[in-house]
């Protein structure tokens, strides 16, 4: 018998677990990009700065679209 | 002679000796928020939702005795209330309501003689609330700032750059050839003012919104969403044909391919400026939301035990939000440039003589 109440509570859940999940993949998507960037300026010192703005570039991406996730996650929790 | 742990001991011992601050007033409006609870209990939900939010006033601090607020004027146009009332936010600090209009939660409506929402009357709101002011504020400031580095160039007319032009030079440089240069090609004067506009208006409202007091410019999605309006309206203006050749009849591919890329890349021209809104609005709230999290624990807890915990960690994070401030705007523009030089793009690879 799911009530009104535990449909709230589950959604909240919902909305804890997407937030979760989407730091997890930003994060591992994130590390993943440092570490090539890491090994090719090992590699390569001579490139450092361009294999950074790359990585930031990159990373910048990728957040963007964990923060999709997050921002979808606040609007359950929050609406 | 300050060894390593003396150092250290003295940063902990800092971040615990803090000045009593009084949290009375997110209490007190709390407990008529919470029906039922007879002892205050500090909702960090609300604190932080109140330090993220627009308002129609600019709260900077409360002590014991004395609330520090900047009451901002209220301009509403309704019809039925007589037209246009323009009136400072302090006119609703006592009764809640003034001149037939009444506030809850910084939603104005029209009230009725009880003081309760009337719903049928319409009611415009044009006030000018914090994040309005402090557009003013920091449009204000950019304005100083270039236009004094403008004059300097024209003083120090073939001399080295001095004051804030040896700031500002290496930023504009490297705007210019790394990003517009790069992503644009030749054509890339024509960006170039915005760019650079766009740049350091978020670059400065970012920061600007780390200061205590300051207010949350960028991460309200009403102006995130203006820029990546104006971004996509300019990507439109400058199109070319090979642009809209890309979109709808990408060559080089399979016939098949083409019908089932057209609907595709065409919503991906809606999402591209959706993305930049999303990525700017959510990376700065997000950050204002850990920082405010973390000294609400203090709150919270009621112990001064926390403080190091708290101290430390917003200090970090504060550190992290002045990096991210400047990563936001650098990928911002870095981005916007990626669109201009796509739109932009001469026919320079032959593409639909591969694939034959």
């Amino acid at each position: 018998m799911l009530n009104s109440i535990l449909l709230d509570g589950l959604a909240l859940a919902g909305a804890g677990i997407g937030a979760g999940v989407a730091a997890l993949a930003a994060g591992l998507g994130i590390g993943r990009i440092g570490s090539s960037a890491v090994e090719s300026i090992a590699r390569q010192p001579s490139e450092s700065g361009k294999i950074q703005t790359a990585m930031l570039i990159a990373a910048a991406l990728i957040e963007g679209v964990a923060l999709f996730g997050v921002v979808v996650c606040l609007l359950i929790a929050l609406a | 002679m300050a060894t390593k742990i003396n150092k250290l001991l003295l940063i902990l011992l800092m971040s615990m000796a803090s000045i009593a601050g009084f949290a009375t007033d997110q209490h007190d409006k709390i407990v008529e928020e919470e029906t039922g609870e007879e002892e205050t209990v500090f909702n960090p939900g609300a604190m932080i939702m109140h330090h993220i939010a627009d308002s129609h006033e600019w709260h900077l601090f409360n002590t014991a005795t004395f609330h520090a607020t900047i009451p901002l004027p209220i301009i509403v146009y309704s019809a039925q209330r007589g037209g246009l009332s323009i009136f400072s936010s302090s006119k609703f600090a006592h009764h809640g309501t003034y001149n037939g209009y009444g506030i809850h939660h910084e939603h104005i409506f029209a009230a009725n003689a009880e003081g309760h929402e009337d719903t049928s009357v319409k009611v415009y709101d044009f006030s000018i609330t914090k994040n309005v002011a402090s557009l003013i504020l920091s449009a204000a400031i950019l304005l100083f700032v270039f236009i004094s580095v403008a004059k300097g160039y024209v003083k120090n007319k073939g001399k080295a750059p001095t004051g804030m032009q040896s700031f500002f030079e290496p930023i504009v440089s490297y705007v210019r050839d790394e990003i517009a240069i790069k992503m644009i090609g030749p054509k890339y004067e024509r960006f170039m003012p915005f760019l650079l506009t766009v740049f350091f208006f978020i670059w400065f409202n970012n920061l600007l919104g780390l200061l205590p007091g300051g207010a949350n410019l960028t991460g309200n999605i009403a102006v995130t969403l203006m820029l990546a309006i104006v971004v996509f309206i300019i990507t439109l203006i400058n199109s070319n044909g090979y642009y809209w050749k890309h979109i709808l009849w990408t060559p080089g591919v399979p016939l098949p391919l083409r019908i089932i890329i057209m609907p595709i890349e065409v919503i991906g021209m809606i999402t591209k400026p959706f993305s930049l809104m999303i990525r700017l609005f959510a990376n700065i709230t997000a950050g204002h939301i850990i920082i405010l999290s973390f000294i609400g624990l203090i709150f919270l807890f009621k112990n001064i035990y926390i403080a190091p915990l708290s101290v430390g960690f917003g200090l970090f994070m504060t550190f992290l939000e002045l990096f991210v401030a400047l990563i936001q705007a650098f990928v911002f523009t870095l981005l916007a440039a990626m669109y201009f030089g796509s739109a932009v793009e001469e026919h320079a690879h032959d593409d639909h003589d591969h694939g034959h």
